[in-house]
């Protein structure tokens, strides 16, 4: 699903965010992504979703290399996955369902299959009734919802979340996790980016910690990279 | 295409404000734009009247057979640079003299004045070397005994011509040019207006073309209707200086309908350049 190999990215001021990181997770994985802020954990998801390219090493993702990775293909590589952010990203001049549409819509997807849809996965993260309702008469834990409905609705093989439940209280905060565990035993890989730190001690999912640019934990090295999980990322 | 033309309609329901600036100033930097093709029009129109005037003037010998004329006529008639021929025989020389000098009525006498043909040009053949290459094939029958045609007066208009058609060209991409910076300026304000929704639209996997389209409909609509209002606001100033002022001419419908299309296609290319230059630095 997503491998990397010795991944290292230089931003154009010059410093190293990071360096010599690899790991491999496999389908139907979900992972935490650990560490302070300056750590490199958004870089190592901006890898992920093309938004930055590598300075060195190769970012495998759902069979694509980095490598090899045309800028014409990323946005189909992206219809692939569903991203989620701390700040949500919703339109504010737009309803909930709106919202979750557009992401269908930029597929050219038909009206009549974006309508049905939209609301199902609102269903699922249980705001069918504010469907109309627009980004500012929702609190945070109902925006990341929205926007984890949006990420939903292009039905993706792996969730990218950085720090979604960054900027939400105790109760949404263990809400919106519960939303992504539900998501993640439906099949979907989840990794998600976190400094929340009770969260991950409780959950005891699979964790990759950061450190200063370079991965300095990981709780699956050894469970995953065997050659039976390589195989798998052909998906 | 559909959900584009949605986009972009819709654009006006969010931001009217800034819509309905970026329709002003289209329409105000296309109304200079249609002032000065105005000037242009009227000082061309102008001119072409003078030049309708041009003339070649070939006095007769006395005693020139009336056939001899007549077929010269009809020769002269074949030359490509010529519009028209003109035969005026002695009486009419006088006649017209008569009328047009009425106070000097009683110098003129039978014969006194000598018959003519008089040659108008076309309008491609007013420049002072085709009018003196006509003049020479005129001189040639032998029966001619004098051409006239104001070498002098020819050769200055000409210069006009060429002046006013050299600064009307410079004005004319001036003027467009600052047109098109203008507009440029205020579609990027409409693109930066909408950079979060662009950086959605990438991450939800929308691809250049896609986020490309509503912005270039945005901008055509735009320019569209600056170029109604732009030609609404020439359209009254020109009544008003009609008024006021003086008589002159407007756009034709088919230059009206141009000056139109060619705000739709300012605002289209103008937002090509603007969304493009964003999706680039923003990769």
């Amino acid at each position: 699903m997503i491998r990397f190999t010795r991944v290292a990215k230089t931003y154009a001021s010059g410093l190293p965010a990071i360096e010599d990181v690899s790991f491999h997770l496999t389908r139907g994985e979900f992972a935490f992504l650990t560490g302070p802020s300056g750590a490199g954990k958004s870089t190592v998801l901006k890898l992920c979703y093309v938004e930055e390219r590598p300075s060195g090493g190769e970012v495998r993702l759902l069979g694509q290399s980095s490598v090899l990775l045309t800028a014409r293909k990323i946005p189909t590589l992206r219809r692939r996955l569903g991203i989620v952010f701390q700040d949500f990203r919703l339109l504010p001049d737009r309803t909930a369902a709106e919202n979750v549409a557009f992401a269908l819509e930029v597929t050219g997807a038909s009206a009549a299959t974006i309508g049905p849809k939209v609301l199902r996965v609102l269903d699922k993260v249980g705001l069918k009734a504010k469907a109309d309702s627009r980004p500012h008469e929702l609190s945070g834990g109902e925006q990341q919802r929205v926007a984890i409905a949006r990420a939903l609705v292009n039905d993706p093989l792996l969730i990218l979340a950085d720090e979604p439940t960054g900027n939400l209280d105790e109760r949404s905060t263990r809400g919106v996790f519960d939303l992504l565990q539900q998501i993640n035993a439906g099949g979907t890989t989840v990794l998600m980016a976190t400094h929340d730190l009770q969260l991950v001690r409780a959950s005891g999912l699979r964790t990759l910690e950061m450190q200063r640019g370079r991965l300095v934990f990981d709780s699956g090295a050894g469970r995953a990279g065997t050659p039976a999980a390589g195989t798998e990322e052909l998906a | 295409m559909n959900l584009a033309v949605r986009e972009g309609l819709l654009s006006f329901r969010r931001a009217p404000t800034l819509s309905a600036l970026s329709v002003t100033t289209i329409a105000f930097s296309l109304f200079a734009f249609g002032l000065f093709g105005l000037v242009a029009l009227n000082l061309r129109q102008a001119l072409d009247q003078v030049g309708d005037r041009v003339e070649i003037r070939g006095f007769i010998a006395d005693g020139t057979a009336p056939e001899a004329m007549s077929v010269a006529v009809e020769d002269i008639q074949q030359f490509p640079e010529v519009a028209g021929v003109t035969l005026v025989t002695q009486a009419q020389a006088l006649e017209r003299a008569r009328r047009e000098l009425g106070e000097f009525e009683d110098v003129f006498e039978p014969g006194l004045l000598p018959a003519s043909i008089e040659v108008r040009l076309g309008e491609g053949a007013r420049s002072p070397a085709a009018v003196r290459a006509v003049a020479t094939r005129l001189a040639a029958y032998d029966f001619i005994d004098d051409i006239r045609y104001g070498e002098e007066w020819v050769a200055k208009l000409y210069r006009l011509r060429t002046i006013a058609t050299a600064v009307g060209l410079a004005l004319g991409l001036t003027f467009a040019l600052v047109s098109m910076i203008i507009i440029g300026s205020t579609i990027r304000m409409a693109v930066l207006a909408r950079a979060k929704e662009i950086q959605i639209m990438r991450l939800v996997g929308a691809t250049d073309g896609f986020i490309r389209a509503p912005f270039l409909i945005e901008g055509g609509v735009k320019g569209l209707l600056g170029g109604v209002v732009a030609l609404a606001l020439t359209g009254a100033t020109y009544l008003a200086i009609g008024r006021f002022v003086v008589q002159a001419a407007f756009f034709g419908p088919l230059l009206a309908i141009a000056g139109i299309l060619a705000g739709g296609a300012l605002g289209v290319l103008a937002s090509a350049i603007a969304v493009g230059r964003h999706l680039r630095e923003v990769r």
